[in-house]
């Protein structure tokens, strides 16, 4: 007998006669934890991603490419790693070389490499996250980890949602996902958090909002 | 390098002293129960505000332990469904029935691969299997890389929490085991390293990042499989398993048989439940899913080793099988006053804590001295239930396996029913439970012997003498009262008219 009959041939006789007590799963929990209109939804994104440490920066697309620029140079990085997919837009204002995510480039030469700059699939409000599902704008989960300086951009309101369950809707799950909140950090030493292991030890996400003045910042919609 | 791993004791462990001398030992040694009382007392207050912050927590709790009752009852179509999905997705799925096994599969896993060292994301699995060991004696090394559990692996220790492995370490401690045994295993620590917590962090990150960036082989556990999509999901917080899970070009994951969840939608309940219920946090730093491989982004290699291991035995048992609900998130380890004072390494298992005290003696049987006396380590206060977040009622369990300690009864080893036998150490307890039987059932026999400890009260010992002696170490014994109740009752007619 294969073990793998074995295993089997057990778990079915340690259930005989047990199956008919089943009952239907119950989910009385909320699909989402308190009402907020859209801008407070992206408020509360804003928060919840600065208070475990990510910094947060809120723009118009027409000023995207400014502040990545900005970023990257406050980094003093002089290399960007860049997604196939991602707008060439949003590095018009790049002072930096910029480096293809290749399949054959090596975790090594990844090292030697200041920033990354993504876009998001999905971003949770409630819990400060964003996720990565390696579409073309995002590219291999390792860009966003060897290199020490994360710049991810989430277009607000469309790719923000309140909660996990609403964001596990919006997922594939085919698809290799990277759940993010916060840098890297660990509890390890006496339960004290501390930032920065083995991740990006900065994550910068920025908000982009349409052109329409006045509603960018989140301020507008109340 | 040099230096031999000690490591884990093999699982399970067949000469660990029973918890009461384990723990007397721990509970002698300050510095280690100063550095518990820190530690536990830090993360129940972080915990009970991140669990307050959602309204619907019962909600979720109830859910999560109907989610994992659900696929427990129908495990063999969920672990077929489960392969199906995992294989259809590039990956290979192997069976193993005990420790052994999986060791052997992985072994030959890695050897096919020519490589000679791989890198470990914590696992709860690997350490139960030993599966540290059993590589070193293949020549094959394992660098484990999460930081408690490198604390423990330099320092030749064990672990002692399942959350947190080097939680009875303080942070001097650690500081000087970085000094003295880093430059052993690769990059030494680097010169005048003080003890903040933010400087032995980046001697970690400094010290690993050489072995994730030449890593052929990734070795990991699993906090939940899908078995709609095939999708296997790790939880973590430093970045360490995403390292492990996408830089090597194989990857090999055991799990346990139960951490399977039937729809992706599940996930929506626990990836809201174990931040919260384990390092207190609305979402862990990281979370990485994968189903089977991609092509182009990451390992493309994908062997998933689903581990049985006594978890079969386990589901056999009606009352016990609910600990197969456990997402490890730890809470009930932080909340328990027994583990808070005797520390994780007197449980003489991986599963340290309330859950450990169940867990073990499950998977493992009763037989040894340790898993005996597990189901004893504990004052049924109820607090590890409290908190847990699938709803494992611990206190239930261990009043049910201290009967198959003390009674023997039916129970499923390795797939087969067995009859135990009542454990040895017992026999007083049984003994004196025989005599009460029949004093209760002699009611003449019981009012003569009542009086006569009435009148011989002055001459009462205050320690029980041979076996009993054990017992009266650690209780006072019950005064005797000067007139029994029965005799009491019926001089004054059941007090009435305020006669004493």
């Amino acid at each position: 007998m294969s073990s793998r009959e074995r295993i089997l041939g057990r778990v079915r006789r340690a259930l005989a006669g047990v199956r008919d007590e089943d009952a239907p799963v119950e989910r009385a929990y909320l699909r989402e934890h308190g009402q907020r209109s859209t801008a407070q939804t992206v408020d509360l994104l804003a928060e919840n991603l600065a208070d475990y440490r990510a910094v947060v920066h809120r723009c118009t697309a027409g000023e995207l490419a400014a502040v990545i620029g900005r970023l990257v140079a406050g980094h003093g990085s002089t290399s960007v790693v860049v997604p196939a997919g991602l707008d060439q837009g949003w590095l018009a204002a790049l002072d930096a070389e910029q480096v293809a995510d290749r399949a054959e480039s090596t975790p090594h030469e990844l090292d030697g490499v200041g920033s990354v700059v993504t876009g998001c699939a999905v971003a949770i409000a409630e819990t400060g996250t964003i996720v990565l599902d390696g579409g073309p704008d995002q590219g291999r989960r390792r860009i966003t980890l060897v290199p020490d300086h994360h710049i991810c951009v989430v277009r607000v309101p469309e790719q923000v949602v309140s909660s996990v369950p609403q964001a596990l809707e919006r997922l594939d799950a085919t698809r290799p996902l990277t759940w993010i909140s916060g840098p890297s950090a660990t509890s390890d030493i006496e339960l004290d958090r501390v930032e920065g292991v083995h991740g990006p030890r900065t994550l910068e996400v920025v908000l982009v909002s349409g052109d329409r003045p006045g509603v960018q910042d989140g301020a507008g919609e109340r | 390098m040099s230096g031999t791993f000690v490591g884990m004791p093999v699982f399970p462990p067949p000469t660990h002293p029973a918890f009461p001398k384990a723990a007397h030992e721990a509970v002698g040694n300050p510095v280690l129960r100063g550095n518990l009382r820190h530690a536990t007392h830090t993360i129940r207050a972080k915990r009970a505000n991140a669990v307050a912050e959602v309204s619907d927590w019962a909600e979720l709790r109830e859910a999560g332990k109907r989610i994992k009752d659900h696929t427990l009852r129908h495990l063999d179509r969920y672990l077929v469904q489960l392969e199906e999905a995992v294989t259809a997705a590039g990956g290979t799925v192997h069976w193993a029935v005990d420790a052994d096994e999986a060791n052997r599969i992985v072994t030959e896993l890695v050897k096919e691969t020519g490589e000679s060292e791989v890198v470990k994301v914590k696992s709860m699995a690997t350490q139960e299997i030993g599966l540290n060991e059993a590589l070193e004696a293949a020549g094959i090394r394992a660098y484990e890389t999460d930081l408690a559990e490198l604390i423990v692996q330099l320092g030749h220790d064990r672990p002692s929490h399942i959350l947190v492995p080097a939680i009875h370490r303080n942070r001097g401690e650690i500081r000087d085991i970085f000094r003295t045994r880093m430059g052993e295993w690769g990059r030494p620590a680097p010169e005048g390293l003080t003890d903040t917590p933010a400087e032995l962090a980046e001697a970690a990150r400094l010290h690993l990042r050489e072995k994730f960036l030449r890593a052929k082989v990734g070795v990991s556990g699993a906090n939940f499989m899908v078995a709609e999509t095939g999708t296997l999901v790790v939880v973590e917080s430093e970045g360490n398993g995403r390292m492990c899970l996408t830089l090597p070009e194989t990857l090999i994951s055991v799990v346990g048989i139960e951490k399977i969840v039937p729809t992706w939608r599940d996930l929506e309940v626990f990836l809201q439940t174990l931040p919260r219920s384990s390092t207190a946090e609305r979402m862990n730093p990281y979370t990485s899913t994968w189903t089977g491989t991609t092509d182009g982004d990451g390992p493309r290699t994908f062997h998933l080793v689903l581990l049985d291991n006594g978890r079969s035995d386990t589901l056999a048992d009606e009352v016990g099988r609910q600990a197969l609900r456990c997402i490890r998130c730890s809470a009930c380890l932080n909340v328990c006053p027994v583990y808070e004072r005797a520390g994780g390494h007197a449980y003489g298992s991986v599963y340290p804590g309330p859950i450990g005290a169940i867990l073990s003696p499950q998977l493992r049987g009763t037989q040894s001295e340790i898993d005996a006396s597990l189901p004893y380590a504990s004052s049924l206060c109820g607090a590890c239930y409290e908190v847990c977040p699938v709803a494992i009622d611990i206190p239930e369990v261990l009043v049910h396996l201290r009967e198959r300690v003390v009674q023997g009864g039916e129970a499923v080893r390795d797939g087969n029913k067995v009859v135990l036998k009542p454990a040895k150490g017992h026999a007083a307890e049984r003994a004196a439970m025989r005599a009460a039987r029949w004093a209760f059932s002699h009611p003449a026999a019981l009012r003569t012997g009542q009086r006569l400890a009435s009148r011989s009260r002055r001459l009462h010992p205050r320690t029980l003498p041979g076996p009993g002696r054990a017992w009266s170490g650690t209780r006072d014994l019950p005064a005797v009262p000067a007139e029994p109740f029965r005799d009491w009752w019926q001089r004054t007619g059941g007090g009435k008219g305020g006669a004493k």
